[in-house]
């Protein structure tokens, strides 16, 4: 998987490519954890655009994250393809986060 | 029936994905149907190679067997640890607040909602979980 981070004043924007699975997501969880430690972001924008896999793992680290942002500000997951989105559904993250 | 053996550790799920999607994939199955079977895939194997054989190592078996004329085909998991029946795990609650989320047992739900049916037995020392999917 390849993640790409813009930051741009007080907004963190990670796009995601590839899968986010049990193996990938570890690598995807140290490096939020290493983003999000930065004070000044208020807002996180995960981008799936080109996600085109994500099971439990990572919603595991998506859950982390919009926990972490709970305190800080706001998490929005964007541009979820429909399998991916299928996958908030059924398990109910489509109405925990915020997705546009 | 095809099937593969694999060590029960978490470095061997790209092998087991491959297995299945491989063999999947001369069916040619829809994106959303190749998407719920990995899923499922990834969820009970990961699920051996966390707990079947605790703190030790153990191999795991993955078969496939495809009904040609049902349209259908199983998958099925046989590892030799200790005895676990995903069938009666606790269901998460997917209605919770961001603050009473818990991933545990997530991956057992998606494989149960993605899969037409699941069938467990412990025999001869062996967990054997079957998966049934129409495509």
């Amino acid at each position: 998987m390849t993640v790409t981070t813009n930051l741009e004043g007080e907004k963190l924007t990670v796009a995601l490519r590839g899968r986010l699975d049990t193996l990938t997501s570890r690598d995807l969880e140290t490096e939020l954890e290493s983003l999000l430690a930065n004070p000044d972001i208020k807002v996180l924008v995960i981008d799936m655009k080109e996600l085109e896999y994500i099971s439990s793992a990572g919603l595991r680290v998506m859950l982390d994250a919009a926990r972490t942002m709970e305190d800080k500000g706001e998490m929005i997951v964007t541009n979820l393809c429909s399998e991916v989105m299928d996958v908030f559904s059924i398990t109910g993250f489509s109405e925990v986060f915020t997705i546009r | 029936m095809k099937e593969i053996n694999v060590k029960a550790r978490i470095d061997s799920l790209p092998q087991v994905i491959s297995f299945v999607m491989d063999n999947l994939e001369e069916w040619g199955c829809s994106m959303k149907i190749s998407m719920q079977v990995e899923i499922a895939t990834e969820e009970i194997f990961v699920n051996i190679a966390h707990y079947a054989y605790e703190e030790g190592e153990g191999d795991a078996v993955v078969k496939i067997d495809f009904d040609e004329e049902a349209r259908k085909f199983a998958l099925i998991f046989i590892d030799r640890g200790i005895p676990f029946n995903p069938l009666e795990a606790d269901t998460p609650d997917v209605n919770a607040s961001l603050s009473e989320r818990k991933v545990g047992g997530l991956g057992i739900f998606m494989t149960r909602k993605y899969m037409d049916d699941m069938q467990y037995e412990y025999r001869d020392g062996q967990n054997i979980l079957t998966l049934i999917k129409s495509i």
